[in-house]
């Protein structure tokens, strides 16, 4: 019964790292570069829902909120910081990035302070008991939120004009402009639902942890990239199979005592030896430089 | 009379064959890129590889010069076994090459260029490099003389201190070659020198060539599209299309083949 | 072969500088008049001129991107400061403790640095780089969670002391040797061999060069220095913390060398000199909170900078406007005109 309740926490915990996985990837995927700053979106989107909170005091409201928000951020970082590098080397691309995510980071340190804030309007506690099994409301949710969101991203890219210009954006990004795709317009929003997605994530993670910092979005983020690698970097369903697989490693790890305290190492191991085997993760493609 | 042990690396005029191909085949997923390719030639020939557009040209270098391993078949350089080496390791053992979109060390010199292409020619270890034995000295002293020569025969000598990417494209090509005969090698593979050339810049290259082959008695293969320069330079040609040979053998002839025609222009 | 003055001068005008800093606050020190934190101040410049010069060469010269370092030098400091802390009950705490414990922290940071290098043969750019990233963590971790008789667990581990006095001695011999082996390492055949991995991996190749030994090989030395780097910071505290090592301390040491100009060794030693001086003046001029004022603007140059070097549309601005031609003036310019005809070995900058 541990293990069966370790293995419903990881695939909650997992449902937010695909969800965050799934914005790095589908920029990875589509405007080729690492955006190192997203994690820290989830952050501005947690201080967004500490301020709509204190003013208007409804958790959804604050999570549409922090969603308009995160929208504009992203896209605004998209304009400023990386639209300028776009056919520059990856190396300097990636630095800005993480020239960002501290430029974030530290933002929010000076304007909020580095002591944490506590969003108890946000928890939801209690639970279901099935037997001597108990699950948590806010594990559910995140169970639900992500099934919604995978089903809807999924068919959004698959069916939408927008998402099949995404797809030509990420296949060959100068065919689709010369097949007149807007590639500038198609990138800005993929940041936007990316950030959105960021947004959710933030909801989702202090519904279970109401603590605020700002730092709380980097740890996840960085451990949602290694989902989105493990997975299969620019493939969405491999940011979902990556999201689960790394929560559901991460929840065992630390249901063993003797190996709870090396979780954060069992994951890192295991995006090495997934990239080892595969050196572009689970569903990755392949791609050949061209000789 | 035949003599039944024939020497497989020995032509039928009694010429050594440099580089044996004997078929060799590649597949990707289900598309098979190269099939059955086949190639003897002969110390000191000029060879061309010519066809259309997608006929796997470039895979069979790329086959060569250890990019890709074959899925079967295997090739020879002077009788040795070369199949399934390493790309550095084919390039000490005798076969250099260009690429088709210039591939030269951009932030590098001219001179630099080629000094990397000398590579373990000078001896000097990373140990006498670091603490800077008196061998070092020597060493970095001969290989910016063996580059000069070099950059000597290709007319680059006055841009040995500029950066290679600012180099204007007809001479990143010579450059590219330059750096590919620094290796010393047995064998040069030309992957469409003359792509982008005009027509002068062509004429010079065709001089070149002749000149490497006369000066260093050097075996080429060689890819183009130029048909002014196949016909111009080329001894043998192969013909290439979707992946198989579709003819081969004395220049004159293959152009003159109907098959050849009718894949070039269509019926 | 024969070189100009200016040659001599670019070349070999770093170790002077430093060489004339060692002996001058040598001569402080001994007279008394150096301040401790003075003397605190120079060794960590050193740590960071180290660090910055060492990951220089992976990122700047091998062209492969390393968020891990802090990660080499924490195996450096715990290890070699577990194994002076053994050998300061035989050997006391004098030089030789010192150099040994420097000696075991630099090779197993080294090793560290070779099982690194290894994903470095098959994987290339991003995912290099969340790899070493994850490779940092893992040390780090493992480090943490050892049982704390091995390393002192969260507490940290207590090292032992060296004549503060001397230890920048030390340290600056170490800047020396660090800067010596990739200066002289990069203007060879084998730093032509590495730059041209860095240009053209593919072209590297079928020229001829072996790419697995020579990323090793950066690797392991580069790794090698933060370690001995990490021995001496273990030396700088009373106990050393898994925490402080972090990936973003990889990234503040990337921050100097993407500073100093991507390939540009004295560059690195420049930028790492002066975040390291702002560091420390900073922490005592803004209190709290306000500390963070300074990664905000080290943020923001970063990005700037990144931004301004490499922008495909800002070429032509670059062209009219060269940043470094506006700072240093006509004399600089001159000298580039000149020292570009002995470029063989001194063409590593730009």
């Amino acid at each position: 019964m541990d293990f069966l309740s370790a293995l419903i926490n990881g695939l909650s915990s997992g449902g937010t790292y695909a969800i965050i996985a799934l914005g790095y990837t589908m920029v990875y995927g589509i405007a080729k570069m690492l955006n190192f700053a997203h994690g820290d979106v989830i952050m501005v989107g947690g201080y967004t829902m500490f301020l709509t909170l204190m003013a208007l005091g409804h958790p959804l409201v604050a999570l549409a909120a922090a969603t308009v928000f995160c929208v504009i951020l992203g896209v605004t970082i998209e304009r400023l910081a990386y639209r300028p590098l776009r056919g520059a080397s990856p190396l300097a691309v990636l630095i800005t990035a993480i020239g960002v995510s501290f430029l974030l980071q530290s933002l929010a340190q000076i304007i909020f302070g580095s002591s944490p804030k506590m969003l108890v309007q946000l928890q939801i506690s209690g639970g279901i008991t099935l037997g001597a099994l108990s699950i948590d409301y806010s594990t559910l949710l995140t169970l639900a939120v992500t099934a919604v969101v995978m089903v809807v991203l999924s068919l959004f890219v698959k069916y939408s004009k927008t998402g099949r210009a995404m797809v030509a954006v990420s296949e060959d990004r100068d065919a689709a402009l010369l097949m007149g795709v807007n590639t500038n317009a198609i990138i800005a929003i993929t940041f936007a639902i990316g950030s959105a997605l960021a947004a959710i994530a933030g909801y989702l993670m202090l519904c279970k942890a109401p603590s605020l910092s700002n730092t709380m979005g980097a740890m996840p983020g960085i451990k949602a990239f290694t989902a989105a690698v493990i997975g299969g970097i620019g493939s969405i369903p491999g940011a979902m199979l990556g999201g689960i697989l790394l929560g559901v490693v991460e929840s065992i790890s630390y249901s063993v005592p003797a190996l709870a305290p090396f979780t954060d190492a069992v994951e890192f191991s295991i995006l090495i030896l997934v990239l080892l085997v595969r050196p572009s993760g689970i569903l990755g493609k392949m791609r050949r430089e061209k000789v | 009379m035949a003599d039944l042990k024939k020497n497989p690396f020995v032509a039928e005029d009694g010429r050594e064959i440099v580089l044996k191909a004997d078929h060799l085949c590649i597949q990707f997923g289900g598309l098979k890129a190269v099939d059955d390719v086949n190639l003897s030639i002969r110390r000191g020939e000029l060879y061309g590889l010519i066809g259309p557009n997608g006929a796997g040209k470039t895979t069979v270098f790329n086959l060569l010069t250890g990019v890709y391993k074959p899925t079967s078949g295997r090739f020879f350089l002077c009788g040795k076994d070369l199949t399934g080496k390493a790309p550095a390791e084919i390039n000490r053992c005798g076969i250099a090459r260009t690429f088709q979109n210039i591939r030269l060390f951009g932030n590098l010199t001219v001179a630099e260029n080629v000094m990397v292409g000398l590579g373990n020619q000078i001896p000097c270890s990373l140990f006498e490099s670091m603490f800077r034995l008196p061998r070092h000295f020597k060493a970095e002293a001969e290989y910016r003389k063996k580059a000069m020569e070099l950059l000597e025969v290709f007319h680059l000598a006055e841009y040995a201190d500029h950066l290679a990417q600012n180099l204007p494209y007809g001479k990143q090509r010579k450059l590219e070659i330059a750096r590919a005969m620094a290796t010393n090698p047995t064998l040069l593979l030309l992957d469409e020198p003359a792509a982008g050339m005009n027509p002068n810049e062509t004429q010079e290259l065709m001089d070149v060539i002749s000149f490497i082959r006369q000066r260093f008695g050097i075996t080429i293969l060689l890819i183009e599209h130029d048909m002014r320069l196949v016909s111009g330079i080329c001894e043998q040609l192969t013909v290439l299309n979707f992946g198989t040979e579709l003819a081969k053998g004395d220049t004159a002839s293959v152009l003159n083949d109907p098959n050849v025609i009718k894949a070039y222009i269509g019926e | 072969m024969r070189h100009s003055k200016s040659f001599y001068i670019k070349n070999y005008l770093n170790y002077a500088i430093i060489l004339v800093v060692l002996i001058v606050f040598t001569v402080l020190s001994l007279t008394g008049s150096a301040k401790l934190s003075t003397l605190l101040l120079l060794e960590k410049i050193a740590i960071s001129v180290i660090l910055s010069v060492s990951l220089c060469m992976v990122v700047g010269f091998l062209g492969e991107l390393s968020l891990g370092h802090a990660g080499f030098m924490c195996a450096g400091a715990f290890l070699g400061g577990k194994a002076s802390a053994l050998l300061e009950p035989v050997l006391g705490n004098g030089i030789l403790t010192l150099v040994i414990s420097m000696l075991v922290g630099g090779f197993i940071a080294a090793l560290f640095g070779v099982i690194i290098g290894l994903p470095a043969l098959r994987l290339r750019g991003d995912y290099l780089a969340i790899v070493t990233l994850a490779f940092g963590e893992i040390i780090r971790s493992l480090v943490m969670n050892a049982p704390t008789s091995w390393f002192g667990g969260t507490l940290g581990l207590p090292t032992p002391k060296f004549n503060s006095k001397y230890l920048f001695i030390v340290a600056f011999l170490m800047v020396l040797a660090c800067l010596a082996v990739t200066q002289n390492l990069i203007r060879s055949k084998h730093g032509r061999a590495i730059a041209s991995i860095r240009d053209n991996e593919i072209a590297a190749r079928a020229s001829g060069v072996d790419v697995t030994k020579y990323k090793l090989f950066v690797f392991t030395v580069s790794a090698f220095f933060a370690g001995i780097a990490g021995v001496l910071y273990s030396y700088t505290q009373t106990r050393v913390q898994s925490v402080n090592f972090d990936y973003n301390y990889s990234i503040e040491i990337l921050v100097m060398v993407v500073l100093g100009g991507l390939g540009s060794i004295n560059g690195s030693i420049i930028a790492a000199v002066l975040i390291t001086f702002l560091d420390v003046e900073l922490q005592t001029l803004l209190p709290g909170d306000l500390a963070v004022l300074q990664d905000l603007f080290y943020a923001l140059i970063l990005i700037v900078i990144v931004i301004y070097k490499n922008a495909p549309g800002l070429k032509s601005f670059r062209e009219r406007y060269n940043l470094r031609k506006l700072l240093i003036g006509r004399f600089a310019a001159a000298a580039d005109a000149q020292s570009s005809t002995d470029s063989v070995s001194g063409k590593e900058e730009e």
